[in-house]
């Protein structure tokens, strides 16, 4: 076993973990953060991305060890005081979501985005969410919703983050 | 009704949790004493099992047990039940052979689940699995369905002489002989139509407790039907009565047709709780779901039109061999049969048809519904055979269709092989589309894409389904074992507060916000008074669950059948509060009015009457407010459209990339149009992959080189355009909204216009065939060897 | 996963030494390779040594050669002003590896030493006639890729860095699997002080040059140079992505794609 400390949507965490424990199986087994999810097992699909130190990682591809020292944010941190991220109220808006399998680690996807290029064309959008697959929405509405949220964030109206 | 009735475009109130990230999946569920199972499953396509030793597995550290076959069969579970059972031509039933839910004596697909191992942790169930040591002898394996009907081909199962599992035709062929002795034209095709795997994004999961102090068995699963899960486990599998089973369907993250069906995991997590005394849950992990989940397509056929002279239809026949796979899935018999051959007419006149399906057993995973489940099969060897026949014979695609289309007042329409159409306006769809795609200026933008080196081609695909189902008496006749009717209860509470419990399961389809809609339309209350309550067979009367596009047709119109005996309920006690007779009374806008007054009790008002009943008519009505209704449709709906595609090849790789793609659809009166464009865009999403990227392959010993989303081809945002999706609405004549089906229409109409199109671009070449998935390699090949090269 | 043990040592000299005599550790560097293998069982180590507690591995040092790091993340070689200005062949390369989350991971050290015969960077590392830089030694790039997954690297050798000469110009052409986005083919074309060096990934058992492409290119660099027949496809992989023959093929519009792309 190892000892572990790291921050989880900015609280503190100090966990025992067996070394071969994914990032992905702490958060949701230990820290019962079960919003992150796990769709395959070859680091495609994307539904457990969350940010480690600000990056947007597969946390199904990263060890818990690895994440010692980290600062990680997971779908539960996002949205603050109740009130949805832009990001999260884009794809409420704009029906980017379906079944909600996907979704979580869609959002933290696009939002890392958003941050690093707040001016995404169409293109931008659907070549950054390579790293996600989303089996319901044809992805034509998740591409409007982060489209759309870049526009919101861009207007200031979503603080910022 | 503030504008969250039919028609709008209402955002979803399930969204918050699914984005806040607290929604709640079956893997969320944990127990309290929980355990965890992992399968053993066989690496082999064919073998005996010689022998099974468990005993290092179960000294390993946390395991409670370590389960195989024998104990299943020790315990009398019953194997996994068919749900549809086909007649062959000679009027014979087809062959049924057992599905035990862990392997006895022979495995029969690689992945058939032969142990189950439980322990204290995942981890540790994993590291014992390992430990478990399974003898196998080898067989001979069949995979692919031409090797399996070769003479002296290995059996999958003994009972099944040349692995056929049914011969069932449909139709008439001596009407459809004489049209094509008399036929100006006869344009053929041959066609694999490519099997899939579904690859819901969540994977398969269910967590079982018995509970011994009650006696009583609580399964949590990823079901799109909680309460046939419940029959089947009841009646077949796990043999306990239903009072005894609650069967929990919670959040499911998507299904395309993978998660109807009853899986031996479900049965056997429960079991093996009992046998721990603790609850058990098991993960599918995404390989082991490319080798459990039911695939779906993989169908073989060869069909033939015949045409008059001025290239009207009149006969079309149709041969398909159709791969079940190593064992008989829940519906599995019904897709290439009563899904698939009674859509061969699509939206035409063809006078005669006749179409005979071989189901075929392999060395595979077992093969059922897949989103669309047998009409994409029918739909596109139809369109690929119209788009040959307008090119053999000379006439513009559009035209041909337009010129074969049923017209509108030949509704109702009855096909050649069963079914009667209600109303459809096909040539409204077409036209609808070919605007949207502005057909007119398609050559301006070859010419464009040209300049660019890239070859452009316009593709269509003309198209009905048959959604809702279904009548129960018309699909008991022709071999379901289920009634497919929808089971809806409303409970008005007494503050006017409404709470709805749907036998449908929504998972994804939004039914939370679309069904309150229809609550808010019927009765006038608030969207915000509006409960839609799903998945729990302890809370749900009765259901037949989510497939097929049923949701809103069957369990719409139930919970409007529910809401109509509320709203007749409610008459009498306002004609009381109101001293009028019931006859004066009408319901509108949340309000019972006496005719032609303004005397008026809203249903709040007539609600807390009913339920605290002082001044009542007390005498002929019950106090309460809330009914069920149990709706059997009459007939199947009929969904229609046109779809457009514009793909663009580079010559040099063979990439091609869908560029524009423009539908227009008839799904029945729309309850959220928003909701309704993105059922479509995903079903397009589908069509594009099976088009273009997605094939579960075999080798021909039976294993699967497909096994991960590493090369099964999944379709990514990069990969698909911005949709262009209208609708041309045609009420649907026999149910009480109007809806037809919307779940599907993308993957069923969408996968001949994107080969039609790639088969334009590729015409100049002369290219004139091509299989799904036309990947790039595929495409690059039909290119040389029209050059005459040596690929 | 099997069980192992973890370790996070502060230097190149700790690392070496757990790795000595210990065939069955593994380094982990971004863990975007070694992990997804783990997971599926496919190589089950006994220990890992994590370098990420080391100084000195995460730095782009500018000049000629330009010096990555091992532990650089694709991402930061992509997003790098000073790789876009040198070397922008090599950043945009970079900028196309696996999706935004493997990037965000995956490190150049990782990627050379795990060797993927579909990897993207072997590519970059032969055309530019890099020196790959390890705890106790420089190994010509020519001399690095030994084979399927394998290279000249000691089981406890460690990779440290990766000398990249500036080229006059570099581009890198990439045909991904539809499926997984590794490379089915990626050809890098490079002009270096030495000559035209091209680079080919993804197509055979290991990454490989074109002696004969290099030539004809010296003589005269331009598209229509690469011609048809290039690579024999008896020497190239077969899989259900792609034949050999699909695979030569591609070698040459990929490696013609390059070319335009350096003019």
């Amino acid at each position: 076993m190892a000892t572990i400390s790291l921050t989880v949507n900015e609280k503190q965490h100090a966990v025992d973990v067996d070394p071969r424990t994914l990032l992905v199986e702490l958060l949701r087994e230990h820290l019962r953060l079960t919003g992150t999810h796990v769709g395959c097992d070859t680091s495609q699909c994307g539904a457990c991305t969350v940010w480690v130190d600000g990056k947007s990682v597969k946390s199904c591809t990263m060890l818990a060890v690895e994440a010692d020292g980290t600062a990680v944010t997971t779908i539960e941190g996002l949205a603050r005081n109740g009130e949805l991220h832009p990001m999260q109220a884009a794809f409420h808006t704009c029906h980017g979501l379906q079944c909600g399998f996907c979704t979580p680690g869609m959002v933290m996807s696009a939002a890392d985005l958003v941050r690093r290029n707040p001016e995404p064309t169409e293109g931008d959008v659907r070549h950054w969410l390579e790293g996600n697959l989303c089996r319901c929405t044809g992805y034509h509405n998740i591409v409007r919703a982060v489209l759309a949220a870049a526009e919101t964030l861009r207007a200031g109206q979503g603080g910022a983050r | 009704m503030s504008g969250q009735g039919m028609g709008a475009s209402v955002a979803r109130r399930e969204d918050r949790r699914f984005l806040l990230g607290k929604a709640r999946y079956t893997d969320d569920i944990v127990l309290p004493g929980q355990t965890w199972g992992v399968f053993v499953r066989s690496p082999y396509a064919h073998a005996a099992i010689r022998s099974i030793n468990v005993s290092q597995a179960a000294a390993a550290p946390g395991v409670l047990a370590v389960l195989t076959g024998d104990d299943v069969a020790a315990d009398g579970l019953g194997g996994i039940p068919c749900g549809w059972q086909i007649k062959n031509k000679d009027g014979s039933v087809m062959v049924e052979p057992p599905h035990p839910a862990l392997a006895q004596g022979k495995v029969r697909h690689a992945g058939d689940p032969v142990v189950l191992v439980i322990a204290e942790s995942k981890a540790q169930a994993r590291d014992a699995a390992q430990l478990v040591e399974v003898d196998y002898d080898p067989l001979p394996a069949v995979a692919h369905l031409t090797d399996a009907v070769a003479s002296g081909a290995p059996l999958v199962w003994d009972e099944a002489p040349g692995n056929v599992c049914f011969d069932w035709h449909l139709g008439d062929a001596e009407a459809t002989e004489a049209e094509f002795a008399k036929a100006e034209h006869v344009v053929g095709i041959d066609l694999v139509n490519n099997r899939l795997a579904p690859n819901a994004i969540e994977p398969r999961a269910a967590n079982g407790h018995y509970d011994a102090a009650e006696d009583r068995y609580t399964l949590y699963t990823t079901s799109q039907n909680p309460h046939l899960i419940r029959l089947l486990l009841g009646a077949f599998t796990l043999k306990v009565p239903e009072h005894k089973l609650r069967v929990v369907a919670p959040d499911v993250g998507g299904g395309f047709g993978s998660k109807i069906f009853h899986y031996a995991e479900e049965l056997l997590v429960l079991w093996a709780s009992k046998r721990v005394g603790r609850p058990v849950k098991w993960t599918s992990s995404r390989s082991e779901a490319f080798l459990s989940d039911a695939h779906g397509r993989d169908h073989v056929t060869h069909a033939e039109l015949a045409l008059d002279a001025d290239g009207r239809f009149r006969g079309l026949r149709v041969r398909t061999l159709a791969n079940m796979g190593a064992y008989l899935s829940t519906f599995a018999p019904a897709i290439p049969t009563y899904l698939h051959a009674t859509l061969l007419s699509g939206p035409y006149v063809i006078p005669a048809i006749y179409a005979e399906v071989k189901a075929i057993f392999t060395n595979t995973v077992p093969v059922d519904a897949v989103r669309g489940a047998g009409r994409p099969e029918a739909t596109y060897l139809l369109e690929r055979l119209v788009d040959k026949a307008a090119r053999e014979l000379g006439i513009d695609r559009v035209e041909i269709r337009r010129k074969n289309l049923i017209k509108p007042d030949q509704f109702p329409y009855q096909t050649p092989v069963a079914l009667e159409y209600d109303i459809g306006e096909y040539e409204a769809t077409l036209d609808l589309a070919l605007k949207a795609i502005d057909y007119e200026r398609f050559p301006q933008r070859r010419a464009a894409s040209e300049a660019r080196g890239k070859l452009r081609g316009f593709g269509i695909s003309t198209y009905i389904e048959a959604c809702g189902i279904a009548p129960s008496a018309l699909v008991g006749a022709l071999g379901a074992r289920a009634g497919l009717y929808e089971a809806a209860s409303v409970r008005v509470h007494p503050t006017g507060s409404v709470t709805v419990f749907t036998g449908a399961h929504s998972h994804g389809q939004g039914h939370e916000t679309t069904f309150a809609q229809l609550v808010v339309e019927k009765l006038g209350v608030p969207f915000d008074n509006v409960e839609i309550v799903h998945g729990d067979t302890d809370r749900i009367p009765f259901g037949m669950g989510t497939y097929g596009s049923r949701s809103a047709a069957v369990g719409g119109s139930a919970i409007v059948k529910a809401i109509d005996k509320i709203v007749d309920k409610g008459k009498k006690v306002a004609a009381h509060l109101l001293e009028a007779s019931v006859a004066d009374i009408e319901f509108a806008d949340g309000k019972y009015r006496v005719v032609g007054t303004d005397r008026e009790k809203s249903f709040g008002e007539v609600a807390f009457a009913a339920y605290v009943p002082h001044n009542y008519p007390i005498e002929s009505v019950e106090p309460g407010l809330e009914d069920s209704a149990f709706y059997d449709p009459k007939n199947f709906t009929f969904p229609g459209g046109c779809h457009l595609v514009e793909v663009e090849v580079d010559p040099e790789t063979g990439v091609v990339q869908v560029v524009e793609c423009a539908i227009a659809d008839d799904v029945g009166t729309i309850i959220n149009p928003m909701i309704v464009d993105g059922q479509a865009h995903g079903g397009l999403a589908h069509g594009i992959g099976q088009a273009l990227l997605e094939e579960a392959v075999y080798d021909s010993e039976g294993q699967l080189l497909t096994g991960s989303f590493m090369s099964y081809c999944m379709p990514r945002a990069a990969d698909l355009p911005m949709f262009k999706v209208g609708n041309h609405v045609t009420a649907c004549t026999h149910n009480p909204i109007g809806v037809k089906g919307v779940g599907e229409v993308g993957a069923i109409g969408v996968p001949p216009a994107v080969i039609n199109a790639v088969l334009d671009a590729l015409a100049p070449l002369g290219v004139t065939h091509i299989e799904m998935p036309a990947t790039s390699e595929k495409v690059w090949r039909a290119i040389q060897a029209a050059k005459g090269g040596v690929a | 996963m099997k069980s192992f043990e973890f370790h996070r040592p502060q230097s190149i000299a700790d690392a070496v030494a757990l790795l000595q005599g210990n065939d069955a550790a593994k380094v982990l560097g971004g863990g975007q390779s070694l992990i997804p293998v783990m997971k599926l069982d496919l190589a089950q180590p006994e220990a890992l040594v994590s370098l990420a507690a080391i100084r000195g591995l995460k730095e782009i040092r500018d000049g000629d050669p330009l010096v990555i790091g091992a532990l650089v993340t694709h991402d930061e070689v992509a997003m790098s002003p000073v790789v876009r200005q040198r070397i922008p062949g090599l950043a945009a390369l970079a900028g196309s590896i696996g999706d935004a989350q493997v990037r965000n991971r995956g490190t150049l050290g990782g990627s050379i030493a795990h060797a993927d015969p579909a990897a993207d960077y072997p590519a970059a590392v032969l055309a530019l006639g890099a020196t790959i830089e390890t705890d106790r030694r420089r190994i010509p790039a020519d001399d690095y890729f030994t084979g399927l997954f394998t290279t000249a690297l000691a089981p406890d050798e460690i990779v440290t860095a990766v000398h990249f000469p500036v080229p006059q110009c570099a581009a890198y052409a990439k045909f991904g699997s539809p499926a997984s986005k590794y490379a089915l083919v990626g050809v890098m074309v490079a002009r270096t002080a030495g000559g035209v060096r091209v680079a080919v990934t993804g197509a055979g058992h290991f990454v490989f040059r074109i002696p004969r492409l290099e030539a004809a290119l010296n003589e005269r660099f331009a598209p229509d140079v690469v011609g048809s027949g290039i690579v024999d496809p008896r020497d190239l992989r077969s899989d259900s992505e792609a034949s050999a023959e699909y695979r030569a093929h591609l070698v040459t519009v990929m490696a013609r794609r390059a070319v335009q792309a350096c003019l």
